[in-house]
């Protein structure tokens, strides 16, 4: 097993020096929104900065006690990333006298303390292991959910949604974690299998049908159903999450040729048969035309939202300077252009920055990781983050078609946010089972379906 | 396997590299051309969110900002007195943009204007929204009103009223006028829905001010200037004879023109300028014309403001006097046929030309414009527009057109204790037996306050030419206070 050493020091002091800085540009980018409106009253400021700290702190004394060792760098910016979401949510809903923000704060309470109960319930991300199979039968419920009727709810064409009395879910975003615990169980058991049995078939080597078959299974359910669901952005992160897992456990580029060609023949497929995918492909291309523009569910969403950064430019309008609520969904799906118009190229690059630096620690995490689960669940779980980033940033920036995918810590909406907080805790999990002083070199528990010497010597071959 | 998480690694930041260049490319290369393009209402957004400057009349608002919390926007445009003044301030509108002085003032109003500079800097620095300028207009907000209600309800007419030693307009009403309100609705979905409401009505666009807008033929009231090109030439003068046939076949052709109000003209087959003039007489004029030719009737039509570009500061449609006519042409020309058509300004100035010794005042409606600090930073003084003719010849026909008044075709217009002077018009519009209506002047003949045109389109000969004296009437007792 390969693994990269770090001094096992517990750097939680650097963590809560970290917090307080994300803390305080939360608080100031509260601040601003707040008075750049004529309300006199404070109370929202308070309550804002006072509760984002509040959980910050209790995520901060989780780790003390029991993921000591984990990754500093990784709480400080979802908190950053969440109270900056916060804030710009808050500060559509004082354009548009909404009440967006104090539902987002109540999911962000909720998110952080299941993140606590995770962080406290599981411990060792290798006990996940043991819910490979269960993991898959819980990816398929979950996107199953929205299918059944009178529960499920379509909103905006995409039938993703599961109402709850007052509250509605998307158990979609759940079933990235359990379709990652599931990939990273499935393949840290058998990619010997997968490797070295079948048949090669000139530079490729094919793996046995029955090794693929639950994999097969996985991918066909998840994109099946959201075919069905007619939910683009989920179909490309699944389809990605797929390929990049079964890359990192086998190392082998053909299969990310496959999965490239096999995305580009359902891409091909879905854009000449599905009527919305084809539409939302004209709708890219042709933007700027009039027509598209003023059509119902046209490019006026993408083109205002380029208006609003174009506006912003470099140093941006200031917060709550802007009209980013002249763009429809402009505190969830295009929440980035609404940074964009507000603080500008500079403050939106600082934000990606912010994303790939988090990213960043989370395959960090991985490649410490002294288990090939742990390995697998770390990169799966950091891949769909950065992957959630690029598909939006791409979509608002018209580089790929739009999809609603939420932006991870910032759109407002609360499955998204529970989903991207577990996923935070899982990493900061792995990052300190990965940075823990070894007791007595490697532990029983690791490595335990991967009997005898093949498997060594494979991994070392990596 | 660390190796393939490191080329993830390295593949997730090339592709977030290449997010950051479209963020790029938008938010810096581009943002120029994205800002200027048609679909981009940001700027519009922008200034529906700032107060905008006033439109005052005798210091009260009829267009201002007044705070709204629609959720839209932090201010709706309201008008006071709305159909009174539509046709001059036009509308402030999302969904269908802006007209006429709304416009014409805008870069007052929304304060971008360069006399303004000083104003936007101290915004900036002391981080208060900029204001506009506030534009008060020359118009008397008593005369305006009076004029807008004394229109009967379902003619199209417009009364204009100026002072002729200064240009200032000080009422300029029309019917049928509409809601400038129901226009500037913040909801585009209303407004387009009003605004088709109002292209339904006859008559009437709210792209037009039908005072500086419609083109229509003058009638007999252009014999004012023929009568001028007539004085001008030295061929005639108040003693000269001319010949006043009841019928006369237009030069060139077999076609017969008769004395409009054959009745009376017909008393004198002979006459001079005064009689021709009080009962309107149209043969004679064509005996002129065939005299003097098409130059003089261009020259005096041109020093009198036809064909040429004006702004009051709405933009006023040029007057036609046709050119390149046949001898036939011409002779209907001089009596406002033909393709001779003008704006009710027009005629006003023609009017104020004779009031004011031959000098036309360029017409305005500015009074002054007024900074937020209520610094006066704009106050046009008078200018003339033109000299129309010489100060003899405008004597004269004002002596000319005391006639109408005292015993020709405007005894209706009279008004006892006021010397008003005038000349009616009455066009016929090709064969569908209605007529526009005139009458034009000045009061009182010693000592000019104001010019007065009144002009009624498409009505039948009896209405139009019953109620354009009697607006006439009206307007000058409402000026004078009788």
């Amino acid at each position: 097993m390969s693994e990269l050493h770090t001094a096992p020091v517990p750097r939680r002091n650097l963590e809560l020096v970290l917090l307080l800085l994300a803390l305080s540009v939360g608080a100031a980018a509260f601040f601003l929104v707040g008075s750049s409106s004529d309300a006199n009253d404070n109370t929202d400021f308070f309550v804002q900065t006072g509760i984002l700290a509040g959980l910050a702190l209790l995520m901060h004394i989780m780790l003390r006690i029991f993921a000591k060792y984990a990754d500093p760098v990784i709480l400080p910016i979802t908190v950053a990333l969440n109270s900056l979401g916060l804030a710009m949510i808050h500060r559509i809903d004082l354009a548009k006298t909404t009440d967006q923000s104090m539902r987002q704060l109540l999911w962000t309470t909720i998110a952080v303390i299941i993140a606590a109960v995770v962080l406290w319930a599981i411990r060792d991300h290798r006990m996940l292991r043991r819910f490979t199979y269960i993991a898959l039968l819980a990816s398929i419920i979950l996107l199953l959910l929205p299918m059944i009727p009178g529960f499920g709810v379509t909103i905006n064409g995409a039938r993703i949604w599961v109402r709850l009395g007052p509250f509605s879910m998307q158990p979609g975003e759940l079933a990235k974690i359990t379709l990652s615990i599931f990939f990273a169980g499935y393949l840290s058991s058998n990619r010997d299998l997968i490797l070295m049995a079948g048949r090669k078939l000139g530079p490729l080597q094919l793996p046995r049908l029955r090794d693929m078959a639950p994999m097969v299974v996985a991918w066909v359910l998840s994109i099946g159903v959201l075919v069905v669901q007619r939910d683009l952005g989920s179909s490309i992160l699944f389809f990605g999450l797929f390929i990049v897992m079964i890359y990192v456990a086998t190392a082998r580029i053909s299969w990310v040729l496959i999965g490239l060609l096999m995305v580009a023949a359902g891409g091909v497929f879905a854009a000449m048969t599905m009527s919305h995918v084809t539409r939302r492909i004209d709708v890219w291309l042709n933007a700027f035309s009039p027509e598209i523009y003023q059509a119902r569910g046209g490019s006026m969403q993408i083109v205002e939202g380029l208006f609003g950064m174009a506006d912003g430019g470099l140093f941006g309008t200031g917060l709550g300077q802007g009209s980013p609520y002249r763009v429809p969904l402009a505190n969830s799906d295009m929440i980035i252009a609404s940074f964009g118009e507000e603080i500008g190229l500079i403050g939106l690059s600082a934000i990606v920055l912010l994303y790939m630096l988090l990213i960043s620690r989370g395959l960090r995490a991985a490649l410490g990781s002294r288990d090939t689960f742990g390995k697998l669940l770390a990169a799966g779980l950091s891949f769909t983050l950065g992957l959630q980033c690029i598909v939006i940033i791409g979509g608002v920036s018209r580089l790929i078609p739009l999809t609603g995918l939420a932006t991870p810590f910032m759109a407002a909406g609360g499955s998204s946010l529970l989903a991207n907080w577990i996923i935070v805790a899982l990493l900061l999990m792995i990052s300190h089972n990965s940075r823990r002083p070894m007791l007595g070199g490697v532990g029983p528990t690791d490595e335990v379906a991967t009997p005898g010497a093949i498997t060594t010597k494979a991994v070392k071959n990596v | 396997m660390n190796q393939a998480i490191k080329r993830v690694w390295v593949a997730l930041t090339m592709m977030f590299v290449v997010c950051l260049a479209g963020l790029s490319y938008i938010q810096f290369f581009s943002a120029e051309k994205l800002a200027d393009n048609s679909l981009n209402k940001r700027q519009l957004y922008r200034e529906f969110d700032l107060p905008r400057g006033a439109i005052l009349v005798d210091g009260k608002p009829i267009a201002e900002s007044v705070p709204t919390d629609d959720g839209q926007f932090t201010y709706q445009r309201k008008y006071n007195n709305p159909e009174e003044y539509a046709h001059l301030t036009g509308y402030y509108s999302l969904a269908n943009g802006s007209t006429h002085l709304e416009s014409d003032l805008n870069s007052w109003l929304t304060g971008s204007s360069s006399d303004l500079v000083f104003d936007r800097l101290t915004a900036m620095f002391t981080g208060k929204k900029a204001e506009g300028a506030s534009v008060e207009l020359t118009i008397d907000g008593d005369l305006q009103k009076k004029a807008y209600e004394m229109i009967p309800d379902g003619l199209r007419a417009t009364i204009v009223v100026t002072d002729p030693k200064t240009g200032d307009i000080l009422a300029m009403a029309s019917k049928p006028s509409f809601d400038p309100n129901e226009l500037a609705v913040h909801s585009t979905v209303k407004a387009a829905e009003n605004m088709k409401k109002l292209n339904n009505v006859k008559g009437l666009s709210p792209y037009i001010n039908p005072a500086i807008g419609n083109l229509v033929a003058p009638g007999s009231s252009f014999k004012i200037l023929s009568t001028v090109a007539a004085l001008e030439s030295g061929e005639y003068d108040l003693n000269t004879v001319i010949d006043n046939p009841t019928r006369i076949t237009l030069p060139g052709t077999n076609t017969k023109l008769r004395n409009f109000e054959a009745g009376i003209c017909a008393r004198q087959p002979q006459a001079k300028l005064e009689f021709i003039f009080t009962q309107s007489c149209n043969t004679p004029f064509v005996n002129i014309s065939e005299k003097l030719g098409a130059k003089p009737y261009e020259d005096v039509t041109e020093r009198f403001g036809f064909g040429q570009q004006l702004n009051i500061p709405q933009s006023v449609t040029a007057s036609v006097f046709p050119t390149g006519m046949t001898a036939s042409q011409l002779a209907m020309s001089t009596i406002g046929q033909f393709d001779t058509k003008t704006t009710s300004l027009q005629m006003n100035m023609v009017a104020m030309a004779i009031a004011n010794d031959g000098v036309i005042m360029q017409p305005n409606m500015i009074d002054k414009v007024i900074a937020p600090d209520l610094r006066v930073i704009e106050d046009p003084k008078p200018k003339a527009f033109s000299t129309a003719t010489t100060k003899e010849v405008a004597n004269t026909v004002a002596e000319l057109m005391m006639g109408p008044v005292q015993s020709g075709t405007a005894m209706n217009a009279a008004v006892p204790g006021v010397d008003l002077r005038v000349k009616t018009g009455t066009a016929q519009i090709g064969t569908t037996g209605m007529v526009n209506s005139w009458i034009t002047g000045f009061a009182p003949g010693d000592d000019p306050q104001v010019a007065i045109t009144v002009n009624i389109e498409q009505v039948d000969y009896d209405t139009g030419h019953n109620t354009a004296g009697s607006l006439m009437k009206k307007m000058t007792e409402a000026v004078f206070n009788k």
